[in-house]
C-alpha cells in the first residue's frame, strides 16, 4: 500500500477551500439566491403549446393584458413555455392566463403545471428549509461526537458547513433556481457528505489504535490513502446515477440532480482534507481514542 | 468452518427476498383506465338499469369498455376503459346520459390478481406530480372567527348587564378587545362578576384612567386555542364532503400545523370548478312548521335530507326566524338520562329572534332547513356549433328535522328525542356545516396536467434504468465475481424497496424516484466497503478465506455509522418537509434499511455459497493480489 502524504499539501487545501468559501460568501451575500417559486410566492404556468411558441408575441400579449413583472421563457423545448407571475397576483389568475392565451392561439395550447403559492407559505418553507438544515447538522454532530470523539464531530461539522456553502455558493453564482427540491438535494449532501466522512474516521480511529508508534499526521494519511480506493468507488457510482439523472429525469429534477453532482465532488473532497485536517488542527491524539477500545473488540461479535 | 451461514440464515435471506418479490410483483400490472360511477347522495343506489344507461352511452360512441362491476353494497359502479385517451370523452358521455343525480370520476383500477390482492399486495401510490391533478392548500381565518366571537361576547355582556340595570358603556375596541366603561368603582365590580360568570373564556383586566373605571377584556389563549380548532375542524368535515361531490376517486384531505388544511385531487383538470365547489357556501333556515289550516300563499312544502326518511315531507311557513348565520355553536352532546342530544347556541340576536319567535308557539313544531347551493348541467351550442357545458346554480333546500318546541327558546336550546348518538353527531355536523364557517383562503395551489404526470414517470424510470445499469457495469468488471454478487444484491435491494413502499401503502413522488437513484448510488457503498477491506486483507496476506471473515467484519461498523447518520438526515427531511420532499425523505429511509439488510446480510449469503467452506486459492475480486 503506498501511503500518499495528504496532510502535507493541507496548506494547498485549506487556501483552495478559504477561497472556494469566499467567493461563495460574497456571491451569497451579494447576488443571494434565485429563490424559486416554492420562496418567493407568486404564480408559475407551465404551458405546452402545438406548434413552436412566439415568445415575444406571449410577452406582448401579456403585457397589454396588464400583467407586470411577468416572465416568459421557453422550458426544454421551443414548444413548452413557463410563464411567472411575481407576488401579488391572486390564485384565479393562473387560470385566466390560460384562456388567454388559448384565445390569442391558433393551435393548441395544453395546460403542463400550474403552481400558486401565497406569500405566508413562502416565508414559512425558507424558516423550515435553515431549520431542517441546522437540525440536520446538530443532530449529525451530536452523534459523531457520542461514537467518535468531540474534536471528530468538530471536525465533521467543518466539513458539512463547506459542503452546504459551497454547494449554495454555487446555486448562487450560476443563478440557478433554488427551489424545494433543491433544498432536499442539499439535505441529501449533508447526508452523502456525512457518510463520506464517517468512513475516512472510522479508520483513523481504527490505526491509531493499531499503529501506536505513528504519529497524528501520519496516521491521518495512511487512514485516507487505504480508504482512498473505496472513497473513488462510491463517488463515482453515484456520480453515475446522479448524472444519468441530471441528463435523462427531465426538467423539474435538473436542479435537484446538479445539486448533488457539485455535492458529491465537493463532500469527496472535504471528507479528505477538510474533515480531516480540522481534526488534525484540533490536536487529536491517540489518548483521545483510549477509551472505546472495548468497543473494538466486540466489534467483531455484531457482524454477521 | 469459516463463512458458512447456518441454514435458518440462507432462509431468512431467502425468504425475505421471496416476500419482497410478492410485494413488489402488483407494481408490474398497469393499472387500467377506468369511470367510477356513484350517486349524489350517500344513500342513492347504483342499479344495473344505471349501469346499462351508462353503457349504451358508451357504446353509441363507440369506446370500448369493458370488466363493469357494481360493489357489494350497490353504492359504486366501475367500468373499465380499453383506451385512456378516450377516458375524457368517456366521463363527459356517461355523465351526460347518467344526468345531474350521479357523479362520474375518472380513476385507475389496479389490475392486480386476485392470488396478490388477497394476501394485501398493492401497487405504490402515484403523488400528484406523477399522477398528474390539483393540490391545494388552504388557510382557516382564525381572527375572523375569533372576531365574530368577540361580537358574541360583546352582545352578550350588553345583554347581561342591561338585565342586571348595571349603566356602563360597553364596545368592541379597535384592538379586538371587549372594553366596557363605568362610572363608580361599585358598578364596575359588579360588572366584572357577571362578564367573569357568564363568559369564563375572557381574561378580564381592570383599567384605570382619571375618572372612569374600565374594564378590558379578551380572549384567553386557550380558549383562543379551542377556537382554531374548531373552525379548522369544522371547515375540515364541510371540504370532506365537497370533495366527495367533486368526484375524485382518491381525494385526500388532510390538516396540516395548526389552520392549514391540505385538499389533493388527483385526476382533476378544472381548478376553477374545483375550486367553485369547495369554496361554496351552505347556509341554515329555522322556520315553524305550518298550521293545518294555513293559507296555500303563507306557506311551502320541503323534503327531508336524510335517506331513512326519504319522500317524507313538511309544510313550513314562509317566515324565517333565523339564518345560519345567527347559530354560533352546534355540538353532540348527551342530557343527565344519557339520550343523545345536540346543543346549539346562537348570538345574542339570534336568542331575541327566537324567544320572540317561539314564546307563543309552545308544542308546535319547528323545521331547520339545509340549504346547498348545486348546479345543474345544461348542454347547449353556441354559434359555432359546438357543444358546451353550462352549470345553472340553483339553491336545494332539504329539512334536517322538525322537532316539537317544548319551551321558550333563548339563545342556548338543545334538540333531543334523537334516536341514537349517530344522529345526533350527523345532525350536529350538518348543523355547523349550515353554519357561518371560519373563511378560508386558497394559500397554494399546483396543478399537474395529465402529460406531465406521464412524462415524469418515463423520465423518473429511464433515469433509474440508465443509472442502474452504469452501476452494475462497472461494478462486475471491477470487482469480477464479487461484483455479480453486488449486482444481485442491488437489484434485490431495489425490489425490496419496492416491496416495502408498496406494503407501507407509501407515495412515489418524482423526489421519490430521485431517492431511488441515490439508493442505488449509495447501497453500492456498503458492498465497496466489504469488498475494498477484502482486498485490503488479502494484500495484507490473510488467506482468502480468513480475508472474507475479517472484510465483513470490520466493514461492518463502518457500514452501521454512515448508514445511520445519513438516515438521521433522512428523518429530518420526512419531519420537516412537505408533499414531494416527504416523498423522497421516505424512499430515501426506507432504501437505507433495505440497503444494509441486502449488502450485510444478502452479499454475506451469496459469498458464503460461492466460497464458503472449501479451499479457495484465489478470490475473484479485481485488483492485483499477491
Amino acid at each position: 500500500m503506498k501511503v500518499i502524504n495528504f496532510m502535507g499539501q493541507r496548506k494547498l487545501a485549506i487556501v483552495f477551500s478559504g477561497l472556494l468559501l469566499l467567493v461563495s460568501i460574497v456571491s451569497l451575500a451579494t447576488k443571494q439566491l434565485n429563490w424559486g417559486l416554492d420562496f418567493t410566492g407568486g404564480t408559475l404556468v407551465e404551458i405546452h403549446y402545438s406548434a413552436t411558441a412566439d415568445l415575444n408575441a406571449i410577452r406582448s400579449t401579456l403585457e397589454t393584458q396588464g400583467y407586470a413583472g411577468s416572465s416568459v421563457m421557453s422550458f426544454g423545448s421551443d414548444q413548452d413555455v413557463l410563464i411567472r407571475l411575481p407576488q401579488g397576483y391572486s390564485d384565479e389568475e393562473g387560470t385566466a392566463l390560460l384562456s388567454l392565451l388559448q384565445e390569442t392561439f391558433v393551435g393548441d395550447v395544453e395546460l403542463r403545471r400550474m403552481e400558486f403559492v401565497g406569500p405566508q407559505v413562502g416565508d414559512e418553507l425558507r424558516e423550515q428549509g435553515g431549520l431542517a438544515m441546522l437540525l440536520a447538522i446538530g443532530l449529525v454532530t451530536l452523534y459523531v461526537a457520542f461514537r467518535f470523539q468531540l474534536k471528530f464531530a468538530l471536525g465533521a461539522v467543518a466539513a458539512l458547513l463547506h459542503d452546504v456553502i459551497i454547494t449554495l455558493g454555487f446555486f448562487s453564482l450560476t443563478g440557478m433556481e433554488f427551489n424545494l427540491t433543491v433544498l432536499a438535494a442539499i439535505l441529501a449532501v449533508v447526508g452523502y457528505s456525512i457518510n463520506d466522512t464517517i468512513v475516512v474516521f472510522d479508520r483513523i480511529r481504527e490505526n491509531f489504535r493499531k499503529l501506536r508508534r505513528a504519529g497524528p499526521v501520519e496516521v491521518v494519511d495512511i487512514s485516507i490513502s487505504e480508504t482512498l480506493a473505496r472513497t473513488l468507488v462510491t463517488s463515482g457510482t453515484t456520480l453515475m446515477v446522479v448524472v444519468a439523472l441530471a441528463l435523462f429525469g427531465g426538467e423539474m429534477i435538473f436542479g435537484f440532480a446538479v445539486a448533488l453532482i457539485v455535492g458529491i465532488l465537493i463532500g469527496t473532497y472535504s471528507s479528505i482534507y477538510v474533515a480531516s485536517a480540522w481534526t488534525l488542527m484540533m490536536g487529536v491524539t491517540k489518548e483521545d481514542l483510549m477509551l472505546p477500545i472495548k468497543e473494538g473488540a466486540e466489534q467483531d461479535d455484531l457482524a454477521p | 468452518m469459516l463463512n458458512k451461514y447456518p441454514l435458518w440464515k440462507y432462509l431468512l435471506v431467502l425468504s425475505t427476498l421471496l416476500l419482497g418479490l410478492f410485494y413488489a410483483a402488483p407494481n408490474l400490472y398497469a393499472p387500467d383506465p377506468a369511470l367510477q360511477i356513484a350517486g349524489q347522495s350517500s344513500s342513492q343506489q347504483i342499479d344495473d338499469k344505471t349501469l346499462r344507461r351508462a353503457l349504451n352511452a358508451l357504446d353509441e360512441a363507440g369506446i370500448a369498455y369493458f370488466g363493469q362491476t357494481i360493489d357489494a353494497n350497490g353504492r359504486q359502479a366501475l367500468l373499465r376503459l380499453e383506451d385512456a385517451d378516450q377516458q375524457l370523452v368517456a366521463q363527459a358521455r356517461v355523465s351526460r346520459a347518467l344526468g345531474d343525480g350521479f357523479i362520474v370520476a375518472l380513476n385507475l383500477a389496479p389490475t392486480t390478481p386476485d392470488w396478490l390482492s388477497d394476501y394485501g399486495g398493492q401497487p405504490m401510490k402515484l403523488g400528484l406530480d406523477l399522477s398528474g391533478g390539483v393540490h391545494f392548500k388552504l388557510e382557516v381565518d382564525v381572527d375572523a372567527a375569533v372576531e365574530r366571537r368577540m361580537e358574541y361576547f360583546v352582545n352578550d355582556t350588553k345583554r347581561a348587564l342591561r338585565e342586571d340595570r348595571i349603566r356602563g358603556l360597553v364596545r368592541l375596541n379597535s384592538q379586538g378587545k371587549l372594553e366596557a366603561r363605568f362610572q363608580t368603582e361599585a358598578l364596575r365590580e359588579q360588572a366584572r362578576e357577571i362578564i367573569a360568570q357568564n363568559s369564563p373564556e375572557l381574561e378580564i383586566e381592570r383599567v384605570d384612567e382619571g375618572d372612569s373605571w374600565s374594564l378590558l377584556a379578551a380572549i384567553s389563549p386557550q380558549a383562543r386555542d379551542e377556537i382554531e380548532s374548531y373552525a379548522v375542524s369544522q371547515n375540515l368535515t364541510t371540504l370532506r364532503n365537497r370533495v366527495n361531490e367533486l368526484g375524485v376517486s382518491e381525494p385526500l384531505v388532510q390538516r396540516q400545523g395548526k389552520n392549514r388544511i391540505v385538499v389533493e385531487l388527483p385526476g382533476i383538470q378544472d381548478t376553477a370548478e374545483a375550486k367553485r365547489i369547495l369554496g361554496k357556501v351552505a347556509n341554515l333556515e329555522f322556520r315553524l312548521v305550518a298550521n293545518m289550516d294555513a293559507a296555500q300563499s303563507d306557506k311551502q312544502r320541503f323534503d327531508y335530507r336524510s335517506a331513512d326518511r326519504s319522500g317524507a315531507s313538511e309544510w313550513l311557513e314562509r317566515d324565517v326566524i333565523i339564518t345560519g348565520e345567527r347559530v354560533s355553536t352546534a355540538q353532540a352532546s348527551f342530557d343527565q338520562n344519557g339520550q343523545p342530544n345536540v346543543q346549539i347556541s346562537l348570538d345574542s340576536e339570534g336568542g331575541t329572534l327566537m324567544s320572540r319567535a317561539t314564546r307563543n308557539n309552545i308544542k308546535r313544531r319547528m323545521g331547520v332547513l339545509f340549504i346547498e347551493r348545486k348546479y345543474r348541467t345544461r348542454y347547449e351550442v353556441d354559434e359555432e356549433g359546438a357543444e358546451v357545458i353550462v352549470k345553472v346554480p340553483y339553491d336545494e333546500r332539504k329539512i334536517l328535522t322538525a322537532p316539537v318546541i317544548q319551551s321558550a327558546l333563548g339563545a342556548q336550546f338543545q334538540i333531543t328525542g334523537l334516536d341514537n348518538p349517530l344522529e345526533s353527531s350527523e345532525l350536529a355536523l350538518m348543523l355547523r356545516a349550515g353554519a357561518l364557517a371560519a373563511p378560508i383562503t386558497f394559500v397554494e395551489e399546483r396543478t399537474v396536467g395529465p402529460s406531465l404526470g406521464a412524462e415524469n414517470i418515463r423520465l423518473g424510470v429511464r433515469s433509474v434504468y440508465y443509472g442502474l445499469t452504469l452501476v452494475l457495469l462497472f461494478m462486475v468488471l471491477y470487482y469480477r465475481v464479487f461484483g455479480v454478487v453486488a449486482v444481485i444484491a442491488l437489484t434485490s435491494n431495489l425490489i425490496l424497496l419496492v416491496a416495502v413502499m408498496s406494503m407501507l401503502g407509501a407515495t412515489l413522488t418524482l423526489p421519490g424516484i430521485a431517492g431511488i437513484v441515490l439508493t442505488v448510488g449509495m447501497a453500492v457503498d456498503a458492498n465497496v466497503l466489504i469488498f475494498a477491506r477484502i482486498r485490503e486483507e488479502l494484500v495484507n496476506g490473510l488467506s482468502p478465506q480468513m480475508a472474507i471473515h475479517s472484510g465483513f467484519g470490520r466493514a461492518f461498523t463502518t457500514i452501521l455509522d454512515a448508514n445511520l447518520t445519513t438516515l438521521i438526515v433522512a428523518v429530518i427531511l420526512y419531519a420537516v418537509g412537505t408533499g414531494p420532499i416527504k416523498g423522497f425523505a421516505v424512499t430515501l429511509s426506507v432504501g437505507i434499511l433495505t440497503s444494509m439488510f441486502t449488502a450485510i446480510l444478502g452479499t454475506r449469503a451469496l459469498i458464503n455459497l460461492v466460497y464458503g467452506g472449501r479451499r479457495v486459492r484465489k478470490l475473484s475480486i479485481g485488483g492485483r493480489q499477491s
